[in-house]
């Protein structure tokens, strides 16, 4: 492997098809009218190394078939992902094996087999994300340094056969006049080219850095990539709830310990049709009803003072007080709570009066706290209530027992047994919402219901997302990457001093009528002809060809 | 010739260091769930907890011992089902040095008490009433049983209802 020497002298890295410097053609391709200026014929490394396995892999992902067919895969993936919702949003409480072909039969239980209900987050997804980046890095790699050899390396002479084959070409003769081309350097100067000479031949170059945009690109792309790898890092992101009734302190899942937020107040507030700022609604409250206006919990923020470990009784310090509404989250450090659920008139206590069934006399009253219960209350005089058991969120079991399905008091039930002065043994009474049995026989006493308190509950959301800053600088690498290869155009223009002849060759990237044009301005009313579009030409004669024959 | 081991060392280095940047994504990724739980091997997180008789647990005071901790809820099926058991085999394992400390997730004492009469518990039960003992174990599902070794590191992490012949198996790993 040996690197080529061009003739005029230059040594070109070994595999490049035209001299990085005077423009010779190296390759094969000396019988095309036109040549490939894809990477200025410049030797992309993994095409011409192919020894060891690390090169069989480098070129492997090198490459732009592969890139895209990782694309496409990828997009693919992504797209069956999001035909049936993805397990992490399915209710929570169903089997996700059943949920999905109880839901949508056999197509359901199809793509809960092959995984495709955790798509997102499955070894093969996760594979084909990280071989495209693999390929972006590489593939970049590959081309942009050669490339920006090639073009830090390009002489100003060039030689006859690459302008020969540049697109648009064109040849004036002189006869006898000599042309002077200071007029057009200042004109193409003028276009803001940058013009390089050499030994009375012209270089004129411009926007040389739009070539850079795709690498500048897949920067960002991988940058953002990263940002996403970094999520799944213990301590970058925390999405968690927390749940909070009126009243109540608790610490803030995920910031160890540090802080601690009490729930002073939820609010919910709706548009109201009677009031005058709220009028302009009304229409809209005819048509679907209730209308919230805001949820809002105010909320007291605590910092922990001290080293204390959990179940400790810590020493708080308070914070702030805050209120957190939809889009306006309590943010302290890097955590941010947002407003995200809540629970109106959540029971908190039930109050009941010992009662003579008959005579309907009452026998004082008690109050239990669902969320605190006792077991003895003392009603004075002889009466009194036991608390046997409690279900804060009652049913029946499939044996008929009474149960509770969770500690909150959605659907409290009571045994109780009332002492009384004629009744000193008790009587068990099973008192449940709107229920009043009596299991053992007939009861002279019942506990009569005499209200409830309730209270609210209001659930935020813990976030953390020490990733957001990573994504967002790489998008918006990204998006320069983009404006600079597409609102710029890397054009160039050869103007070659023969003895009896003037060539001139332009190429740009892309916009070959921009070209055309800045190459017409810099020409006007000089006796140089205007170079023609090769590629255009060859078309129509084609054309012509074709209608001729 | 040179230039050529040049490269193949640039491209080899490359080539590992993306590659393990991939193996680091599968790995986070697929320990991720594991993350939310702790992680098996790493030190149990201090805590303190009073029991229903008014003493007081600090997890660090058991070292030397193994630590059967268990979190549970009155209302949860599972772990009503393995509280007998527990219950028998801490007769056994008491005197060889394993400790069971019963966790409840945040009911109330009421709850707790009726439980701990209906089953007679003699081990110590207690409530974690602010739930910061649940969030230092990050604790999802119930019930769930951490083996604490008596170097105070979590051995094992062990979620749904246990059969009396598992709850001696486990007990036997943690014993010192």
């Amino acid at each position: 492997m040996k690197e080529v020497k061009c003739d005029c002298g230059h040594v070109n890295p070994f595999g490049t098809k035209i001299c990085e410097k005077c423009g010779m053609l190296l390759g094969n391709d000396k019988e095309n009218k036109l040549i490939d200026m894809r990477y200025e014929g410049s030797a992309r490394r993994s095409q011409t190394y192919q020894k060891t396995f690390i090169d069989k892999i480098w070129n492997f992902f090198s490459s732009v078939k592969v890139g895209v067919t990782l694309i496409v895969l990828a997009l693919v993936a992504s797209a069956i992902g999001t035909i049936l919702p993805q397990e992490m949003y399915i209710p929570s409480t169903a089997t996700p094996a059943e949920h999905y072909e109880l839901e949508y039969g056999w197509v359901g239980k199809l793509y809960y087999e092959l995984g495709f209900h955790n798509l997102y987050s499955s070894w093969w997804y996760l594979i084909i994300i990280g071989m495209l980046g693999i390929s972006l890095l590489i593939a970049s790699i590959d081309r942009f340094f050669p490339l920006y050899r090639s073009l830090k390396n390009q002489g100003v002479t060039r030689q006859d056969g690459f302008m020969k084959r540049q697109r648009i070409y064109g040849v004036t003769k002189l006869e006898d006049q000599d042309i002077n081309l200071e007029e057009v350097k200042s004109r193409l100067k003028r276009q803001r080219y940058h013009i390089r000479e050499e030994n009375g031949h012209l270089l004129a170059e411009k926007g040389r850095f739009s070539r850079w945009g795709p690498y500048v690109n897949h920067i960002g792309l991988i940058i953002f990539l990263i940002g996403a790898l970094l999520r799944s890092v213990p301590g970058m992101y925390i999405d968690k709830v927390l749940w909070l009734r009126e009243g109540e302190r608790k610490e803030i899942p995920g910031t160890n310990g540090e802080y601690y937020l009490q729930n002073n107040e939820f609010t919910l507030d709706v548009y109201d049709k009677g009031n005058e700022e709220d009028e302009q609604y009304s229409a809209a409250i005819d048509k679907t009803g209730t209308i919230v206006k805001t949820y809002q919990s105010d909320v007291t923020l605590y910092q922990r003072k001290g080293e204390t470990i959990p179940g400790e009784k810590v020493d708080l310090e308070k914070l702030k007080d805050f209120k957190i509404k939809v889009n306006e989250p309590l943010k302290q450090d890097h955590y941010a709570l947002y407003q995200v659920d809540y629970k109106l008139d959540e029971l908190s206590t039930m109050a009941f009066n010992l009662m003579n069934k008959k005579t309907e006399e009452k026998f004082g009253s008690l109050k239990v706290d669902l969320n605190d219960p006792q077991k003895k209350y003392d009603l004075g005089k002889g009466y009194s209530v036991d608390l046997i058991s409690y279900f804060p969120d009652f049913e029946f079991d499939e044996k008929g027992e009474p149960r509770t399905i969770s500690k909150i008091p959605n659907n409290p039930a009571f045994i109780f047994k009332m002492h009384t002065p004629d009744k000193p043994e008790g009587e068990v009474s099973f008192v449940a919402i709107k229920k009043n049995v009596e299991p053992l026989g007939e009861n002279t006493y019942k506990m009569a219901f005499n209200g409830v308190e309730t209270q609210d509950v209001t659930a935020l959301t813990v976030r953390k997302d020490l990733t957001l800053w990573i994504l967002f600088s790489g998008g918006i690498i990204f998006m320069v990457g983009v404006v600079q290869g597409s609102y710029w155009n890397h054009r160039r223009i050869w103007i070659k001093r023969k003895d009896d002849e003037i060539l001139i060759a332009g190429h740009t990237n892309k916009n070959w009528h921009g070209i055309k044009r800045d190459i017409k301005q810099a020409l006007e009313s000089t006796s140089l002809c205007e170079p023609t579009d090769q590629l255009e030409e060859e078309k129509s004669s084609t054309k012509g060809e074709a209608l001729n024959g | 010739m040179n230039k050529k081991k040049r490269r193949l060392i640039s491209r080899t280095i490359i080539l590992l260091l993306l590659g393990a940047a991939l193996v680091f994504a599968l790995y986070t990724n697929f320990t991720k769930d594991k993350n939310e739980s702790l992680r098996k091997g790493s030190d149990a997180p201090n805590f303190v907890l009073t029991d229903m008789e008014g003493k007081a647990h600090k997890l660090s005071d058991y070292k030397g011992k193994g630590v059967f901790l268990n979190f549970w809820g009155t209302y949860c099926k599972p772990c009503e089902y393995e509280m007998p058991y527990m219950q028998n085999q801490y007769k056994n394992f008491k005197d060889q040095g394993v400790e069971i400390l019963a966790v409840n997730v945040g009911e109330s004492n009421y709850a707790v008490n009726n439980f701990i009469t209906k089953h007679d518990l003699t081990f110590p039960v207690m409530i974690d009433k602010g739930r910061e003992v649940e969030n230092a174990y990050r604790v999802d599902i119930l019930p769930v049983t951490f083996l604490v070794d008596k170097e105070g590191k979590v051995i094992d992490i062990i979620t749904g209802a246990l059969t009396e012949e598992s709850i001696q198996k486990h007990m036997e790993r943690i014993k010192p």
